[in-house]
């Protein structure tokens, strides 16, 4: 059924929540009309200012989101929120929880919060959640947070679509900060160890700023390492003092740009892999002789490489 | 028989005559498991027994560690109490049938408080809205709580309430309405639940965060030890952990988990264990499994008593004494067939009678449909009555001990338990392992496990999913909460707001606030100034929540 | 791309006891569906606009307090006003029979009593939303 594409356009750009929102599942199911309709949000809207939030699960970061919109709802500024939680492979279904620590900003009228599972995405980025940040600039949302939980490469790859990406940690991740993979280190903008008023919680600030340390050299932003209490709201406006400090940084040094065109790039991947998993990798799949080809290899008679060849590429 | 004879003689017959039996005939299961999902052999022998010392860990009623009972004459000095928890709509109707509870043999009181009170907000609040009077009795003030009490000698009646974030304020009335009874403080027998923990773990009525309400929690151990030496000042529950899930095992290391914090609480700043300890009570379910369910009750009874004399080097043998209300699972009561629950009732309670419970409320049989009325009440306090009456089960104490499966059950339920308190431990203590989630998660994923089983039948629910009835018979008079208490209490409320004294209630709210700011004031004493004064439970929960702020809850 | 169906678990008013609502939400999320759940104490207000900024195709409201007779009319009265009373709302914990019928006239679609299984109300919902 086709919709009318400007009338929507029109509607979600006065802010109207029951098409925002409807338009987001548009995206989110890949329909024909989100197609046209993100044709048009492509070529017509800038995008807003995005601050991507992630973390292990219990840092808090939900309730430190929360205190940051708090913070940005005083000066009036608009936000829409994009909580990311992750597809079972099991099930295909998500349990999406994120809503339950930002009950008190749950009703106020300038802000939005979405709820986003990652779906069949490969890895973690879900190609809905850029399309979403542009549906929300078109809304009229000033900032967009993008909030997911784990510090794995999939949420790596979610967050580094912001334009500032902020690390919660608590003090007791201890040893695993040293395995935290190297993208970590690089992508993180901000580093926050919250739950300050648990013991070694200076100790934990140290280790990241060593951590950090590798980034020297002049114009190189430096991410500082911040003591929050988000229950009990300490230190969120020095986040909120960084998070200025750096939108400020990527427009004086004209990274803005560079940044943009690297979200666009990370897109357009992810779109290009999930269209070819669509038209070649999944038909193959269904195809029973998909099934005969595995036996075949087991039984020696055939090997992968050859077989692909044979599949996909002729 | 010499224990090697045994262990010879029962191989001989697992071999041979059960085992021959078992391949003619089957088992009714591949595998027999307890409600709780541990293995039940098909047999329990002396061999069972082999690693369990008597004078250690079973010893003798009222002595240490008080597996057999806290007791030396338990049941036959006194029965337990019979205490059917009451309250909905107003403080008059909830009167009405405290009166006809104790008329028709019920020997202690348990008040049901409604959300809003239970949650610290006055009948006229936003959020109050729709709740007034529907799952207990509506108290906004003083005046409310004079006629809950009305006709009912304080002196010779003990009252449990059931109120946690705000049960300082309602101890606080009970303590002046006795007063204007003309009955003393330290003659007042009875509980509060006062258990912040497993709110937040289990049944979702807290107020403030953890750090504060153990402050509150902590002020009325030390009020009632000097004030009120006869008044249990926590009811440490695992029913709702259990009714949220949990399986038996975790219902009792959560528990005793729950008890160690709030010891430690006021240990940490400077009570003298021995001064409290006696005090402190404990609350469990009775669930289905009737040989779990014992065992339970008795592994509580030892761990605790470990707990306090390793732990806490408690010296008087009441601090070790574990003294608990028990109720019956309300959340193995069915909707349909409801008559079915009169036979789960039943056996539910006799769990709690072997397993030497203090007090007892037994569930009607309407439950899972409504409150109870009169005649479903009534029927759940005969149950308790014919069972202390006319089965012989109170008559000697603790009968089960010496039972090859209960006894072993119950010691594998104090290492099974001990296991969980150690993992506690490690995460520093149950405050901080409710704040991580694991208690919650812990529960939740019982909680589903047993959802599945009920859902594919490896766990038969009479009449739920086998015996089931395509139209089962509607239950007829269910109890409805009269529709105008909401308007009547409001209207109320109004009232006493315009004939007390203003000026006073806001001096005397004035020093609830200094008290909460200051972390060397009891915080009862200005709490009972302003009960005095009628000013309502909103007004002194606000004071607190402007102090200590509200609890968020963090994990699903 | 696969349509997915999302629900909205809610817990309205004061009432605690959330068992049910976290087992359903993992029943529904184990069937496949995606399930936002809000916690404790949401208020009509608050569940209507978890709902339309969800865009949900159903909302299942659990309540063991007495208290639905007050909140399931304001809830679908704020849905109405919101002009997403396209949303079928279900609704779970004890509700009194005798009540069954207003509610289905104030627009609810079932209400399930304890007991039933999971399935169910899996089954229910595949249908409503196709």
């Amino acid at each position: 059924m086709d919709i009318d594409i400007d009338k929507l356009y029109k509607e979600i750009k006065n802010g109207n929540e029951n098409k925002i929102a409807k338009a987001i599942s548009m995206v989110e199911d890949g329909t024909k009309n989100a197609l046209k309709l993100m044709e048009k949000v492509y070529k017509n809207v800038e995008p807003s200012y995005m601050v991507g939030i992630s973390g292990p699960p219990g840092s808090g970061k939900s309730t430190l989101t929360q205190r940051i919109v708090q913070l940005w709802r005083k000066e009036d500024i608009k936000v829409g929120i994009i909580a990311i939680d992750p597809t079972s492979h099991f099930s295909g279904g998500a349990l999406l929880g994120d809503r339950i620590r930002m009950n008190e900003i749950a009703t106020d009228s300038g802000v939005f919060i979405r709820s986003m599972a990652t779906r069949g995405s490969m890895g973690g980025l879900n190609s809905s959640i850029y399309d979403t940040v542009l549906l929300f600039s078109l809304a009229g949302y000033d900032y967009i947070i993008i909030e997911t939980v784990g510090v794995g490469q999939n949420e790596i790859d979610i967050v580094k679509l912001a334009d500032t990406t902020i690390f919660v940690t608590v003090p007791e991740a201890g040893d695993e900060i040293q395995a935290y993979k190297a993208g970590l280190m690089e992508v993180g903008d901000i580093f926050v160890v919250n739950k300050s008023d648990r013991p070694n919680s200076q100790q934990m600030v140290l280790t990241i700023e060593q951590l950090v340390s590798f980034k020297e050299g002049k114009d190189i932003w430096k991410p500082p390492v911040l003591s929050t209490n988000a229950l009990k709201n300490e230190g969120v406006s020095n986040i909120n003092k960084w998070i200025n400090k750096h939108h400020t940084y990527l427009k004086d040094n004209n990274l803005l740009q560079k940044s943009r065109k690297n979200v666009i790039k990370a897109q357009m991947i992810n779109l290009m892999e999930k269209t070819l998993n669509e038209k070649y990798i999944k038909p193959v799949l269904k195809d029973k002789k998909f099934e005969k080809y595995i036996d075949l290899i087991y039984e020696k008679k055939e090997d992968p490489y050859t077989v692909i060849e044979k599949l996909l590429l002729n | 028989m010499s224990d090697e004879k045994l262990k010879k003689t029962e191989k001989d017959w697992e071999e041979n005559k059960y085992g021959k039996t078992v391949n003619r005939f089957g088992e009714r299961k591949d595998e027999f498991k307890s409600d709780s999902g541990r293995t039940i052999k098909p047999l329990y022998t002396p061999l069972d027994l082999e690693n369990i010392d008597y004078e250690e860990s079973i010893n003798y009623p009222g002595q240490y560690p008080f597996t057999r009972g806290v007791y030396p004459t338990m049941y036959r000095s006194k029965f337990w109490t019979m205490r059917q928890y009451a309250g909905f709509g107003n403080a008059k109707e909830t009167n009405q049938r405290f009166r006809y509870l104790l008329d028709q043999g019920q020997t202690g009181l348990s008040v049901a408080f409604d959300l809003p009170t239970q949650i610290g907000y006055d009948s006229d609040h936003p959020l109050a809205r729709g709740e007034v009077g529907k799952v207990g009795v509506a108290i906004d003030t003083l005046a409310d709580m004079e006629v809950l009490f009305d006709q009912i000698p304080l002196d010779e009646v003990s009252t449990s309430m059931t109120i946690n974030a705000p049960a300082s304020i309602l101890l606080a009335m009970y303590m002046v309405v006795a007063e204007k009874q003309g009955v003393n403080p330290d003659k007042l027998a009875g509980t509060i639940q006062n258990d912040i923990l497993k709110e937040y773990i289990a049944r979702g009525t807290y107020i403030f965060p953890p750090e504060p309400s153990l402050r509150i929690i902590t002020d009325i151990f030390d009020y009632c030890s000097k004030e009120m030496p006869r008044w249990n000042t926590i009811s440490i529950s695992g029913y709702h952990i259990r009714e949220a899930g949990s399986d038996a095992i975790q219902e009792l290391a959560f528990t005793i988990a729950d008890g160690i914090e709030y010891v430690q609480a006021a240990v940490d700043i400077g009570m003298d264990v021995d001064q409290f300890a006696p005090r402190l009570s404990f609350f469990f379910n009775a669930q289905m499994d009737l040989f779990e369910e014992i065992a339970k009750f008795r592994a509580a009874r030892r761990l605790w008593a470990e707990v306090m004399e390793e732990r806490f080097n408690a010296k008087k043998d009441k601090s070790k004494m574990l003294r608990f209300h028990t109720q019956t699972a309300g959340s193995a009561l069915t909707a349909q067939q409801p008559m079915n629950n009169i036979m789960r009732v039943t056996l539910q309670a006799l769990s709690a009678v072997l397993g030497g419970t203090q007090s007892l409320h037994t569930n009607s049989y309407d439950e899972a449909l409504g409150l109870p009325t009169e005649d479903s009440v009534k029927i759940a306090l005969r149950t308790q009555q014919v069972l202390a009456h006319e089965t012989g089960a109170a008559d000697t104490i603790d009968p089960m001990a010496g039972s090859y499966y209960v006894e072993s059950l119950t010691d594998k339920f104090v290492k099974e338990a001990k296991e969980y308190i150690d993992k506690i431990d490690e995460l520093g203590g149950m405050a901080k392992a409710i704040e991580a989630g694991f208690v919650q998660r812990e529960i939740q994923e019982s909680a589903y496990q047993t959802q599945k089983k009920v859902e594919n039948k490896e766990k038969v629910v009479v009449g739920v999913n086998k015996f089931t009835e395509e139209e089962s018979k509607k239950a007829e008079n269910l109890l409805k909460v009269n529709p105008e208490v909401e308007k009547h209490q409001i209207n109320g409320l109004k009232k006493i707001k315009e004939k007390r004294d203003d000026s006073k209630v806001n001096k005397a709210l004035q020093k609830v606030k200094i008290a909460a700011q200051s972390e060397d004031k009891n915080l009862m004493y200005p709490i009972i100034e302003a009960v005095k004064e009628y000013a309502t439970i909103g007004e002194i929960s606000d004071v607190l929540r402007d102090e200590y702020g509200e609890y968020k809850a963090q994990y699903i | 791309m696969e349509k997915k169906i999302k629900v909205l678990i809610a817990k309205p008013g004061l009432d605690g006891h959330d068992r049910g609502a976290k087992v359903i939400a993992r029943g529904l999320k184990e069937a496949g569906m995606e399930v936002v759940y809000t916690g404790l104490r949401q208020t009509p207000e608050q569940i209507v606009r978890s709902a339309v900024q969800e865009d949900v195709d159903v909302i299942g409201l659990s309540i063991l307090s007495g208290a639905h007779t007050y909140l399931f009319p304001e809830i679908m009265k704020r849905l109405k006003d919101a002009n997403r009373d396209d949303i079928a709302v279900i609704a779970g914990g004890i509700i009194p029979e005798d009540d069954h019928t207003e509610l289905k006239e104030l627009g609810i679609k079932a209400v399930f009593q304890p007991g039933t299984p999971i399935s169910d109300i899996v089954d229910f919902i595949k249908n409503e939303v196709n």
